[in-house]
């Protein structure tokens, strides 16, 4: 960071099951954040986004989550999460509160990490980043074609790919892409149990198309379908790791 | 009303894994043909958004639009009937075939027809039905309802066919060659065009400027169904408006491309004005669209041109297959159109969904699929459709994170010890996530104990 | 109240408020010469493309082609065949026709169609019931693509109007294709030029 500059402040919100299962993860976020010269707060008193309640079309009992979190994240210009689907939920779908000027900004200003970093920070270097391993790129679909971080496989327009260009940037990192670039992998949230069957079998295609493809890692923004893929890697006995891009950005070595 | 149980008939369908693998990959293969296609066409994206406006302003101008269509058709020697429902389109094909003393029907493939439950209807009345597209002679030989709209025994391997053919038409149960099959089926039903009372098809466009109508085929079959008998019915949906000839232009390229990948389908026939000394009629059927166009969320539904690559590209339809759906209409299409038949029967569909949005992105005419299965997923909730497990979880889930401090405690205790979750998250959810899932591994501490530990108190 | 009413009302109360009508371009493209570019979508969905010979009539091109033909009915004067199509009667006669003859009139380059109607083919049927089709096209009459196809006046016109592309197919099981399902095995073009008195130019533009 250069002298004299004023550090760009901004809240950190870490998904529910981050917090439980991923600490690892908001770390990750926290510091590669931290290295690109932000000021981070962590409002304590957050709990979650609203989005399980709301896809499950649960709009009145999304309501009080919903304002806690505009509450806990008010006044930031910037709020940044590691996870695409809780970001698209907030900007496109946090409704079940009233729209005040307040809330709309919270919205507004919200994005998931890999948006942030791109978009507003606009870094493409991470030189203390090495990650010396074949990677396979998951991007979730909401971040995908919610939050629009790459091109996808039925549109034809220009190429780009957000999560993809930052990670080029990442001393060693190779390539190896899936058969079906950009299919669902199955988690949809309480999908994952009320249609177990079909997340399941999704999971398994997924997980063994990168397996395939030669991925030693499966990187993703979107911890919530490494979760999944990975509890079906796991179970299958597939030698696959999973790691959340923060972690690979932030230097994590594999 | 039972409600359609998705998900145990996908376990089902799932278990059978040389039937699920094939329906898998034959389907992804046609939504990789689609994606050929859209590549070649620098304009199809543009093309699509002309779809999209040309449905759009007819379905908000649909009454002038199908006058017009009536006094064109009747002009040129059609005669035009008018359905509000199901069971008048059924009266009204019984009464003209009646009327016409024809006791056996040669028929193209019509998705209206199923949704209106026509043959069964006709059947109890002594009307001899031979469905001709291959696909749906399968199927009725079968007893089976179509499970894709464009191929509906898409679920079935050749060995399968060959055992209904075998049962039904005669064919050597031991012979599984797919032409030898194919081959069967036509030399079975040519008899039966030279001979039938009438022949009846669907119309994938109803062109208001002419009064004429556009049936798609690829097997001959709608051609055969329509000129040799000397009657001719066409059961058309009134959303099945648009405009103009020129509007064919668009709809013509952008039909077969999305559908199976080709650039047109092998024969694709517009019928203007019956053949001297026969008649054709044709019965515009409600059943329903009327009161959809009037819903602000989801009329958009109605652009539907029933090409079928939302079912291609969906993930979860591919792994679990058209009949899992309950339904004349599965998949995505399906997914949003059925609710306004029944909301009771057909409330898990829109939870048979990742809302991953490829289906909205494929739609040939833009419908924002994945959007109105996310609205869809509200009203269900509003109506007390959900499954009892499910809203008691949700509204415990709702309390507990609007709470920062219950939220803490149970995350507490699921982060230390899965056996310790709260109920609420062991009733349902991590029963069914552990079936063939490992779950995630408890870590040490949550990120909060972290935070507090390694940066302090919030500033 | 008779359905129709009811139907109009319910529809006119329930439409959004109203939305513009596009203009259709032409999307036109340099394309190489027409003929090729049909030839190449003809032979991608299943047709064939014969180029005429250069001493021998028509006629003797197509008994070479179809050599176990026993019934060869054309509807254009160019071709004898065994038997014309004025001769027939009901259109379920046709049933034993092996190769049926007609002169299309016009092509469209972008997906290898051509075009009939009752025009073309006397009877309809006899596109359907053959067990082989040959279509006379004259290559001065193949437009771009289906945006310039839509303006032609037959559409207009015609009571059976339909593009043909290819012989009839179908791959509803396991994704097979078999070429020849219910209707024509094969589709045979064959380019010459139309004489004027043949058949109607191409005429682009709608009657009023």
């Amino acid at each position: 960071m250069l002298e004299g500059t004023i550090a760009m402040k901004v809240a950190l919100f870490v998904p529910c099951y981050v917090d439980a299962f991923f600490p690892e993860v908001g770390i990750a976020t926290l510091e590669l954040l931290e290295r690109l010269g932000c000021e981070v707060d962590f409002p304590l008193d957050q709990t979650c986004c609203g989005q399980p309640m709301a896809n499950s079309g649960c709009h009145q009992d999304a309501r009080g989550t919903e304002a806690l979190y505009a509450k806990n994240f008010a006044g930031y210009d910037h709020i940044v999460t590691p996870s695409g689907s809780c970001a698209h939920h907030v900007r496109d779908h946090m409704t079940a509160i009233e729209q005040t000027p307040a809330v709309q900004k919270v919205r507004r200003n919200t994005r998931e990490l890999v948006e942030f970093l791109h978009d507003v920070l606009q870094v493409r270097e991470f030189p203390w980043a090495e990650f010396p391993h074949k990677v396979g790129l998951h991007i979730g679909c909401a971040t995908l074609r919610g939050l629009r971080e790459a091109t996808t496989s039925e549109i034809a327009e220009p190429a780009f790919n957000k999560p993809k260009q930052l990670l080029s940037a990442v001393k060693g990192i190779e390539f190896v892409a899936p058969k079906r670039i950009d299919e669902c992998c199955g988690f949809g949230g309480t999908f994952s149990v009320f249609e177990e069957p079909v997340s399941v079998r999704m999971g398994q295609d997924k997980v063994s198309d990168h397996h395939n493809a030669g991925a030693e890692f499966i990187v993703s923004p979107d911890m919530s379908c490494v979760m999944h893929q990975q509890g079906c890697a796991r179970r299958m006995g597939l030698p696959l790791k999973f790691i959340h891009i923060a972690q690979v950005l932030n230097g994590a070595r594999g | 009303m039972k409600r359609v149980d998705h998900a145990g008939a996908s376990s089902r369908f799932i278990e059978a894994k040389d039937h699920a693998d094939f329906h898998d990959m034959r389907l992804w293969d046609l939504r990789k043909k689609r994606d050929a296609e859209a590549i070649d066409i620098p304009e199809w994206e543009e093309l699509r958004g002309l779809a999209s406006a040309i449905k759009e302003h007819t379905l908000t101008h649909l009454a002038d639009y199908l006058e017009q269509f009536e006094r064109n058709a009747t002009a040129n020697g059609m005669v035009v009937h008018w359905a509000r429902d199901a069971a008048e389109h059924n009266q009204i094909v019984f009464d003209i075939l009646e009327a016409h003393q024809a006791t056996t029907l040669v028929k193209s493939k019509s998705m209206l027809t199923d949704e209106c439950e026509m043959r069964p209807f006709l059947a109890n009345r002594d009307i001899e039905i031979i469905e001709t597209d291959l696909g749906e002679r399968i199927q009725q030989l079968d007893d089976e309802p179509p499970s894709h709209i464009v191929v509906p025994a898409v679920h079935k391997l050749r060995g399968d066919v060959a055992e209904v053919f075998a049962r039904t038409i005669g064919t050597d149960p031991k012979n599984h060659d797919v032409p030898y099959l194919a081959e069967s089926q036509r030399m079975h039903t040519r008899p039966y065009y030279l001979t039938a009372g009438a022949g009846m098809t669907g119309a994938n466009f109803a062109v208001a400027e002419t009064g004429s109508f556009v049936v798609c085929t690829n097997e001959g079959n709608a051609d055969l169904s329509t000129n040799l008998p000397k009657l001719h019915i066409a059961s058309i949906g009134i959303e099945k408006l648009i405009p103009k000839i020129e509007h064919l232009g668009v709809f013509i390229r952008m039909l077969s491309r999305s559908a199976l990948g080709s650039p047109i389908t092998q024969i694709t026939s517009h019928f203007r004005a019956p053949r001297p000394g026969t008649e054709m009629h044709v019965v515009l059927v409600d059943n329903g669209r009327s009161e959809r166009l009037g819903m602000a969320d989801f009329w958009y539904s109605l652009k539907c041109i029933r090409c079928g690559a939302c079912m291609n590209t969906c993930p979860v339809y591919r792994r679990s297959g058209g009949l899992s759906y309950g339904s004349t209409y599965s998949g995505p299409i399906g997914v949003i159109i059925d609710p306004t038949f029944n909301l009771r029967k057909y409330s898990a569909l829109p939870f048979a969904s990742t809302l991953n949005g490829s289906c909205t992105s494929v739609c040939p005419v833009k419908i924002n699929i994945h959007e109105q299965i996310y609205k869809w997923r509200q009203i269900i909730a509003e109506r007390h459709q959900l499954p009892m497990v499910k809203k008691e979880a949700m509204r415990v889930a709702g309390r507990i994170l609007a709470r920062p401090r219950l939220y803490r405690a149970a995350v507490q205790a699921a982060a230390t010890g899965i056996d310790k979750l709260p109920r609420f998250m062991i009733y349902n959810p991590f029963n069914a996530w552990g079936h063939q899932r490992e779950v995630p591994s408890s870590p040490s501490q949550t990120f909060r104990q972290w935070y507090l530990k390694n940066r302090g108190a919030d500033k | 109240m008779i359905s129709r009413e009811l139907i109009l009302e319910r529809v006119r109360r329930n439409q959004p408020a109203p939305m513009p009508l596009p203009d259709i371009p032409t999307f036109d493209r340099d394309l190489p010469s027409p003929l090729a570019t049909f030839t190449a979508a003809l032979t991608r969905m299943g047709g064939v493309l014969a180029e005429p010979p250069e001493r021998s009539s028509l006629d003797s091109f197509i008994f070479e082609r179809f050599p176990s033909a026993l019934v060869i009915c054309s509807a254009t004067p160019e071709v004898r065949g065994t038997r014309s199509i004025e001769s027939v009667g009901l259109p379920t006669e046709l049933d034993d026709v092996d190769v049926g003859v007609v002169r299309a009139a016009f092509g469209v380059a972008e997906t290898g169609s051509v075009w009939l109607s009752e025009r073309e083919f006397g009877i309809n049927a006899l596109g359907f019931l053959s067990q082989h089709l040959v279509v006379l096209l004259d290559p001065q009459a193949i437009v771009p693509n289906l945006h310039h196809a839509y303006r032609h006046r037959g559409f207009f016109d015609a009571r059976y109007a339909v593009l043909m592309t290819g012989p009839s197919a179908t791959a509803d099981i396991e994704g097979v294709l078999v070429r020849g399902a219910q209707g024509i095995r094969t589709l045979t073009v064959i380019p010459v030029p139309a004489l004027p008195s043949t058949t109607l130019s191409f005429k682009e533009g709608r009657t009023p």
